[in-house]
């Protein structure tokens, strides 16, 4: 058996690697992945918002439905999340949907949980005195959230945010499974297709996600830093 | 979904219940060697990375944030098909005459977790304070004695929790050795989706048990947090 690396197979296929098909067929590959981990992350941003601010409602009963809901969420597998996309988003839509809108509704879900206890740990970081001094200026208690609250919380959570969204990019790989062909699904057709490279392909796209993944992770400390620095005087 | 029949008795009896019944058993003996395999691997290179060495310290690093910055399904497809090449001859055999899905999976999943559990370990690790290791030097003990005896014991103490969350996120990920063919819990949920066309009982069957198992770890947890972190109610 011939046991030397041969990374030509990697140049020979990358344009399918970045771009799938385009131009000729759909968008594929590290764009797609992109594309899928961007909406989501978009998407959850407001789904953590909402979900966040459920969870710390004055009212008792939405405040434990909320944290009941997130809590079950973060309790299972992002690939069962995704199944049950696969069958209740067509049921929902009353249509077929299309394989990455399941991914899309998938992940927004999922991250929105996840999203929704940054939130809410970063209204908890900002002190009562801030809130109690708002109300006592007249506002009510959503304009004080909105206004005086949320937007200093909202700086403190910047770097969990980027690391949620460095997790998001990792998650979309799981898109694999109900065929869409971003990244690691346009690598296993290569891999079917060239047979006798798994290695070489495989080792590629980890260091592709590495790349991303670990820079986003480098962004995030740095404003970790940052933030801390600007605290400090 | 109009015209969709509810029909609970092909998960709670009969031959597709047992076919869950085994997944169950799969997942929780994957995740079971696993994490213990993890949680040695992780342990070393904690130790590494803490170590006064300059190039040893980079190696840990570079395997921390390589293993914790790519997914894991691709780590799964690594270790699968790519793995002939980089391991020795003996091993390859020795897999393929075993489970090699099975070894696939523990290899991916222990490798993945190791990096997320030495992380947690040094932020244990450098809770205790730095006069530990300095009293225990002058007293005679060796760096590697001082750490083993004296730092070590407290650091694992504090570390239990996060531990325990990554078990549970382990178990969670357990979940994508189906795409290997490991006849784990959601892999057989599938499989009864695709035999009974039951998929709304199958997969709320998987999602309950996973629910369970995370209840379970989160109690243990708060737990564990009371009664011995924190047995009079400081913080």
């Amino acid at each position: 058996m011939d046991t030397g690396f041969h990374f030509q197979v990697i140049w020979d296929n990358m344009a399918h690697f970045m771009i799938g098909r385009y131009p000729s067929g759909p968008v594929g590959g590290l764009l797609l992945t992109l594309y899928l981990a961007v909406v989501s992350c978009i998407l959850s941003f407001f789904g953590g918002m909402i979900l966040g601010l459920l969870c710390v409602s004055r009212n008792r009963l939405i405040r434990y439905a909320t944290l009941a809901f997130v809590n079950a969420v973060r309790g299972i597998p992002l690939l069962m999340v995704i199944f049950w996309m696969y069958f209740l988003l067509p049921w929902l839509l009353g249509r077929p949907a299309p394989e990455s809108w399941t991914v899309i509704a998938a992940l927004t879900l999922f991250t929105s949980a996840y999203m929704s206890q940054i939130v809410q740990a970063g209204i908890e970081s900002i002190p009562r005195g801030q809130m109690e001094a708002a109300l006592s200026t007249g506002l009510g208690h959503n304009q004080a959230m909105l206004y005086i609250i949320l937007p200093q919380a909202l700086r403190n959570m910047i770097p969990s945010f980027v690391n949620q969204f460095v997790s998001l990019i990792k998650d979309t790989s799981l898109a694999f499974i109900v065929g869409v062909s971003e990244l690691t699904h346009v690598a296993t057709q290569v891999n079917n297709r060239t047979m006798v490279y798994p290695t070489e392909i495989f080792a590629f796209i980890a260091v592709l996600y590495f790349i991303l993944c670990f820079a986003l992770t480098e962004l995030s400390r740095w404003l970790e830093r940052r933030l801390a620095w600007r605290k400090s005087i | 979904m109009s015209g969709y029949e509810f029909d609970w008795s092909v998960i709670t009896s009969g031959q597709y219940f047992w076919w869950l019944v085994s997944g169950v058993e799969i997942t929780v003996k994957l995740s079971l060697v696993s994490i213990v395999l993890a949680f040695l691997l992780g342990l070393l290179i904690a130790i590494l990375r803490m170590s006064p060495l300059g190039p040893v310290r980079w190696v840990a690093v570079g395997y921390l944030e390589f293993f914790r910055n790519t997914p894991l399904l691709v780590q799964i497809f690594f270790w699968y098909f790519g793995s002939y090449k980089i391991l020795p001859l003996f091993l390859n055999d020795w897999l393929n005459r075993h489970d090699f899905e099975f070894a696939s999976a523990v290899i991916a999943l222990t490798i993945y977790t190791s990096a997320f559990i030495a992380e947690d370990i040094r932020s244990g690790i450098r809770s205790i304070p730095k006069e530990q290791m300095e009293a225990a030097r002058s007293s005679g003990f060796s760096y590697v004695r001082a750490m083993q005896y004296i730092i070590l014991p407290q650091a694992v103490r504090i570390t239990i929790p996060p531990l325990i969350s990554q078990f549970l996120n382990l178990t969670k990920n357990s979940s994508l050795a189906m795409t290997i063919g490991v006849a784990e819990l959601t892999y057989q949920a599938r499989q009864v989706e695709s035999y009974t066309f039951k998929g709304f009982e199958a997969f709320t069957a998987a999602t309950l048990v996973y629910l369970v198992i995370s209840v379970v770890i989160t109690v243990m947890v708060t737990v564990y947090d009371r009664k011995v972190l924190n047995p009079i109610g400081m913080r």
